[in-house]
């Protein structure tokens, strides 16, 4: 069982492996060094990230390259790009767990319901996720943030409803699987009740899916947020993201290269280190998601 | 098989309505108050009440979705409150630039994708196999937009061998067509590379090889043919990855093309042209989806619908 204190076998030989994959430590130290700048944003970063140096700039009002003062440089209203990509963090790092989160659970819940009950509900609820794969994830994340008027929140929910689809079909897929094993004919036959059946028999067989898909998630939900906030109906200014902070220095970029490079890097070095992780967890529960429960 | 194509079709077509449901619900149902929208600031509350009249809003909604269903079919998606001028020709005078960069950048993605995946694959698990797998993730998770601007800046700026955005020449495609080749070439890679372990694992590469054919003749003409199967119908399943690469790459580089307009609309939050935008692509990933359906039995004999 998967809450008993005890490890079992099968979840050691996991921790060994996962300990052994250097790409695996790689992607968990780049997660970890963002997570720590998100939580400890203000006692980490140089300076106040609204704080507008006048000698960010220079006499002839260009922000200031990378230097002494400014270790990234100083972005066109003469702010400390660090520290703003450290406060970026924050925005990349909460939208990522809270849509990413709310998106899988949502997926599950509706992809085991359909899986585990396939007659009717099953099939209104998969026939709803192929119309919601007709929508490309990010038009339809614009249209739903232009019209409820962006806000930090409303980009998180409005990521979280365009990426449940593709949980919930991956879990669909599964339960079915898993449904149509022997010791859930026996657990129906010996009379325990349909919440039971799926809280103790079906979901911790899952938990290598969610564990993988959840990972991969965030590496989406961090660009996907990125992109929205690029094309302006992301996380609206002053809140620095990184998206927003290479959206407003669009015009200035030419002179100011570092202020398209180094908010670049961390969304990249960010979603990377995120798919790279849960493709690892993928290679450590073996291919076929296997069973560490 | 005719019983098959027919129920695809039947099942698009479903898809489509559900589609025109969601799009009417985005455009009618939400805060925004369309009336008030079209008119302006400026407008009385008389003139508000005569759009409002003359838009159905003042009629129940299934009149409403009616009404807006049977526009749909005739090629109507309203006027955008910017311009006022009908959403359907400001998609249709866009269209063929978006067309083009798409065909543009589908073609560089093949063309980094294929040699790289078939590499991989003939080098399995040693390191230029890792190398491309990393290469391919690291294709993944680069921002489109950094990407292009970086792109724009090296090649257009720094070394100026390129133009700086904008659209004519040539020369004006190859930017952008590289930044949505370069995003899509890593997941087309794994595909490639997996698709091609499986193939040079089947029987009939060994026969080929077995009676003495080269090997540069086995990869290319015997494997790769059949590896490239699955990457036909992916391309048809992946116009919606391509959309919403076309609005950053579009808008990055100034292309004009749907992707442009899309972001000239947000910016002024003219909400029927994002709807149409949005209502155009759905219909062409229901139709790309059907067609790679369709098409898949043409290119692989073995395959027959049952």
């Amino acid at each position: 069982m998967i809450f008993s204190n005890k490890l079992t076998s099968g979840q050691k030989k996991f921790i060994r492996k996962f300990l052994h994959n250097k790409v695996a430590l790689f992607s968990l130290a780049i997660i970890g060094i963002v997570m720590i700048a998100a939580i400890f944003a203000p006692l980490i970063a140089p300076y106040n990230p609204a704080r507008q140096f006048i000698n960010g700039l220079t006499t002839s009002g260009m922000p200031k390259g990378p230097g002494h003062q400014f270790k990234l440089g100083a972005d066109l209203l003469g702010r400390d790009l660090l520290t703003r990509l450290i406060f970026g963090a924050r925005v990349s790092m909460l939208i990522g767990i809270v849509a990413n989160g709310v998106a899988v659970l949502l997926g599950t819940l509706l992809g085991t319901l359909a899986g585990y009950h396939q007659k009717k509900i099953g099939t209104a609820i998969m026939r709803f996720t192929d119309l919601m794969m007709a929508f490309p994830a990010l038009l339809l994340a614009i249209a739903l943030t232009s019209i409820l008027r962006p806000s930090m929140w409303i980009v998180a929910l409005v990521i979280a409803l365009v990426n449940w689809v593709q949980i919930a079909r991956v879990i669909y897929a599964q339960v079915m699987t898993i449904r149509a094993n022997e010791f859930i004919e026996a657990a129906i036959a010996v009379g325990a009740s349909t919440r039971r059946i799926i809280f103790r028999h079906v979901l911790p067989h899952l938990i290598p899916t969610l564990l993988v898909y959840g990972t991969l998630g965030i590496s989406t939900t961090v660009l996907l947020e990125s992109t929205l906030s690029f094309l302006g109906v992301g996380v609206q200014p002053p809140t620095p993201s990184w998206g927003g902070i290479i959206n407003e220095s669009q015009t200035y970029f030419l002179d100011a290269p570092w202020l398209v490079f180094f908010p670049g890097l961390a969304i990249l070095l960010t979603s990377l280190a995120f798919n790279l992780l849960g493709d690892a967890l993928r290679d450590c529960f073996g291919h076929e998601g296997g069973n560490v429960a | 098989m005719i019983k098959l194509i027919s129920r695809r079709i039947l099942q698009g077509i479903l898809i489509l309505i559900g589609v025109s449901f969601i799009t009417f619900l985005l455009s009618f149902a939400l805060p925004a108050d369309p009336a008030r929208m079209l008119a302006g600031k400026s407008a009385t509350p008389e003139t508000i009440a005569s759009i409002r009249h003359e838009l159905g809003l003042d009629k129940p909604m299934y009149y409403q979705y009616g009404r807006y269903l049977w526009g749909l079919l005739h090629g109507d998606m309203g006027r955008s409150y910017a311009q006022k001028t009908a959403v359907t020709e400001l998609i249709k005078s866009r269209l063929p630039a978006t067309i083009k960069l798409t065909l543009a950048g589908i073609l560089i993605e093949l063309l980094i994708a294929i040699p790289l995946g078939v590499m991989a694959a003939l080098h399995k698990n040693r390191w230029s196999d890792r190398a491309v797998m990393l290469l391919s993730f690291l294709g993944v998770s680069a921002p489109q937009f950094a990407l292009g601007l970086i792109l724009l800046y090296v090649f257009g700026y720094k070394w100026s061998i390129l133009p700086l955005g904008g659209y004519g020449t040539p020369a004006h495609i190859v930017l952008p067509a590289l930044t949505l080749g370069i995003s899509g070439a890593g997941w087309y890679a794994r595909i490639i590379r997996s698709s091609m372990v499986e193939v040079l694992g089947q029987q009939y590469i060994r026969t080929a090889k077995a009676k003495g054919i080269s090997k540069s003749r086995v990869v290319l003409k015997h494997a790769l043919k059949n590896a490239m199967l699955p990457v036909v119908s992916m391309i048809g399943l992946d116009i919606g990855v391509f959309m919403s690469g076309i609005v950053v790459v579009e808008s990055v580089f100034d292309w004009p093309g749907i992707g442009q307009l899309t972001w000239q609309a947000i910016q002024i939050i003219d909400i029927p042209v994002i709807i149409g935008v949005v209502t155009v692509s759905a219909i062409a990933i229901v139709l790309g989806n059907l067609l790679a359906d369709l098409i898949y039995p043409v290119f692989d004999p073995r395959i027959k619908y049952q």
